[in-house]
């Protein structure tokens, strides 16, 4: 286990003092101290301290809401070797994030009222919250419905068949259909089956050039289209998950000029990498949808300062070594990414792109908050704690010693990351990042 | 001795090391005429050949290369079908380097496995193959073949005819003329020309008869027959028809045209009994060259340092 992660219950009082709090709501950064009593917000700003309250002096630190992450793969039930609810609740919180959302392809999958029920009752003891997403169809197949009300009630807050996009039409305008009444966004891994065929990486000179079969654009794009229009259609809310393609960038923007009920999430390996980072064959590269090309993932960033993407998310995805340790076409899609989040983010998109650090904050925050119609007033006197306090400046190296997920199949290790988080709490925790 | 540690593929491989390859490969060409066909440069050198896809001329031209360098040569061949299920490859190969070996020379469908080997083990790799990426040594071959008929490379047109998409051979011969100072066409059906090849350094030309009076040399490579029947290449006889290596095309031709084919060739297919058994083909030659060519890259990379 990672004993760089120091995980205690909060003292009774607690006090941040001289620390930068950063209000993503308001907008707004000022410099203060912060109490917290009983794990729940009592004073922001100037106060008297109480002289019984524990202390952290948190000069050079900033104090904000816990990051919210869309897209994660904790593989509990059935892959327990490669990740759990608790393993990785640790690795959320050594990477600032108190609250997740987790993804149904699971063994077997999360498809019914008693599998929600099952995430829903081993996450409690977990440090974090844990948000299950049910399938969308039966056993994740594509052809029937699953019991979503039902869902819904045991804890269910979306619907996602993520892994195996959903090919046939109909099925996915009768899903978005019946998701109405529930009022919860249905998540399609958007890629056309029979157009990414056997491609194993972005279809371009790269894939030419290394002799791997290619998986195009088009295939994401032409699916994001679709699921679009349906959405159009149904009026049902539709969430797009790791927007890849310029394309599906351009059609996502499109529409969200005449529908509000759309949103999308970028990951911070499409923002990072272009498949030219492939050229040493190196598999921890390997995701669906691919690494695109340069002019993609400018497109990409250029998204987000538009605002046609919504928020960040990782889709962190656990597998062991010996799945990627193997040839390319063996080995494993997806890569681990709760930990390195924050740092890669901050580097690429505010010290590197010009993004301010409020809008990046914003887009780990209180956006994904907003898309599962999660709280967002966590600085509010009252409020449980739920924060995160980082050094936005620290600059410091991804390291494999200091994983706390059960994997490390991550592309970012050995790589330079700047913005590193320091204390993460939640649910009555406080977790030191040493 | 090359610059190069394994030989991998011909994507930015050194132009000199290529010469000095296809140089010393002439010197061992002689060897191969002598009656008593076998010298002492690598005694005492162990080498794998590790076969995981079926192959008869590329194993046995490996195979007799080593020998005649007085290698120590195992042979594994296994399906990677069986592999998946069980040990994994990583595993193979680090079991076989326990076994104190200096070089593997690997043949996979896989593309980038032998880069992957390099990770993995120490040996020297030659790629024998690996899926649709490179095939180095048959490109090496190639190019002797050519300097062979015309005394040079430099400034020859080239023309590779075929499915350009899934063809290591074509990769590789891209990637060597193209750094020899060749001039290359490719030519076949446009869903097997993948759309940036032309980055690579080739023309692109889907007019067979076009590409043939430019050519001084044609590379005709296979046609898997897989491929059809998926939406490829509709039918044998329309690929005969607008892209096959016919008689008939040839006589329309002025001048006499080299004829070259890795095989196995699917005669009546991409190329017609009477273009393969012609004077115009060196395929043969190539043959011959290949077993050079492989003793001359082993020397190279594992002969003693003098």
């Amino acid at each position: 286990m990672n004993k760089k992660l120091n995980i205690k219950k909060l003292p009774k009082k607690l006090i941040f003092q001289h620390v930068n709090i950063l209000d993503p709501l308001k907008e707004k950064v000022f410099k203060g101290n912060v109490l917290i009593i009983n794990g729940k917000i009592s004073e922001i700003g100037k106060f008297e301290q109480p002289a019984d309250a524990k202390t952290i002096n948190c000069e050079g630190l900033t104090l904000t809401h816990g990051f919210c992450d869309l897209h994660v793969h904790f593989r509990e039930p059935g892959d327990e070797n490669k990740e759990t609810l608790m393993s990785g609740s640790r690795a959320a919180l050594a990477g600032g994030f108190t609250r997740v959302c987790t993804m149904p392809n699971t063994t077997p999958p999360i498809d019914s009222p008693e599998s929600i029920s099952f995430i829903i009752q081993k996450s409690k003891d977990c440090p974090i919250h844990i948000h299950p997403f049910g399938a969308v169809t039966q056993g994740q197949k594509g052809k029937e419905i699953t019991e979503m009300g039902l869902m819904y009630q045991a804890g269910a807050v979306a619907f996602s068949d993520d892994g195996l996009p959903i090919q046939n039409g109909l099925v996915m305008r009768k899903a978005l259909e019946y998701s109405k009444m529930l009022d919860v966004p249905i998540i399609n891994h958007a890629e056309d089956d029979c157009l990414r065929c056997d491609g194993v990486m972005n279809e371009g000179i790269m894939s030419t050039r290394l002799g791997l079969p290619g998986n195009p654009s088009i295939s994401e794009s032409t699916m994001v289209h679709r699921d679009l229009k349906l959405a159009e259609m149904t009026g049902a809310k539709l969430h797009v998950p790791h927007v890849s393609t310029a394309a599906s960038v351009k059609h996502i923007k499109e529409m969200k000029s005449v529908n509000n009920k759309i949103t999308a999430e970028v990951t911070p390996h499409h923002l990072f990498f272009n498949d030219e980072d492939l050229v040493n064959y190196n598999t921890n590269l390997k995701v669906a949808p691919p690494i695109r090309n340069n002019s993609s993932r400018k497109a990409l960033i250029k998204g987000i300062k538009q605002g046609v993407i919504d928020c960040i998310a990782t889709d962190h995805a656990p597998h062991s070594l010996h799945e990627k340790e193997t040839t390319f076409d063996c080995a494993s899609f997806g890569m681990i990414g709760l930990e390195s989040c924050f740092g890669i983010v901050k580097r690429l998109l505010v010290d590197e792109e010009g993004l301010s650090l409020i809008h990046l904050v914003k887009l780990l925050t209180i956006e994904p908050r907003r898309i599962m119609g999660f709280s967002s007033n966590l600085l509010e006197i009252g409020a449980e704690a739920e924060l995160v306090l980082f050094d936005a400046n620290k600059s410091w190296k991804f390291d494999k010693a200091n994983i706390s997920s059960k994997s490390s199949n991550s592309p970012f290790l050995g790589k330079e990351l700047i913005g590193k988080v320091k204390y993460t709490i939640s649910k009555g925790n406080i977790a030191e990042i040493i | 001795m090359l610059k190069q540690k394994h030989l991998l593929g011909l994507e930015n491989f050194p132009k000199e090391d290529i010469q000095s390859i296809i140089d010393t490969a002439f010197n061992f060409r002689e060897v191969l005429d002598r009656p008593i066909k076998k010298v002492p440069s690598l005694q005492g050198v162990t080498i794998v050949n590790l076969f995981f896809e079926n192959s008869t001329r590329t194993r046995i031209s490996f195979e007799l290369a080593q020998k005649r360098l007085s290698a120590d040569t195992v042979n594994f061949s296994a399906s990677t079908s069986s592999l998946k299920k069980g040990e994994s490859f990583k595993d193979t190969a680090q079991n076989i380097e326990a076994m104190k070996i200096d070089a593997v020379v690997m043949r996979h469908p896989t593309p980038g496995s032998p880069k992957h080997l390099t990770e993995f083990i120490d040996s020297k790799i030659i790629n024998a193959g690996d899926g649709t990426h490179e095939h180095p040594t048959q490109a090496i071959l190639d190019m002797m073949s050519l300097e062979e008929k015309f005394g040079k490379i430099k400034g020859l047109n080239v023309a590779i005819v075929g499915d350009i998409d899934h063809s290591r051979v074509a990769r590789s011969n891209i990637y060597g003329l193209v750094t020899m100072g060749a001039h290359v066409t490719v030519c076949g059906p446009p869903n097997l020309i993948p759309e940036h090849i032309t980055d690579l350094g080739v023309t692109v030309n889907y007019n067979i008869d076009e590409v043939l009076e430019w050519a001084d040399a044609v590379n005709v490579l296979r046609i898997q027959r897989e491929r059809m029947g998926i939406g490829l290449i509709p039918s044998e006889r329309e690929y005969r028809e607008l892209f096959g290596i016919t008689e008939e095309r040839l006589t329309r031709r002025n001048n006499e045209l080299v004829i070259m084919h890795p095989g196995p060739m699917n005669r009546g297919v991409e190329i017609d009994d009477s273009v393969a058994d012609s004077d115009q083909a060196i395929i043969l030659d190539q043959v011959l060259n290949g077993v050079a060519s492989r003793m001359s890259i082993l020397y190279l990379l594992l002969g003693k340092k003098e």
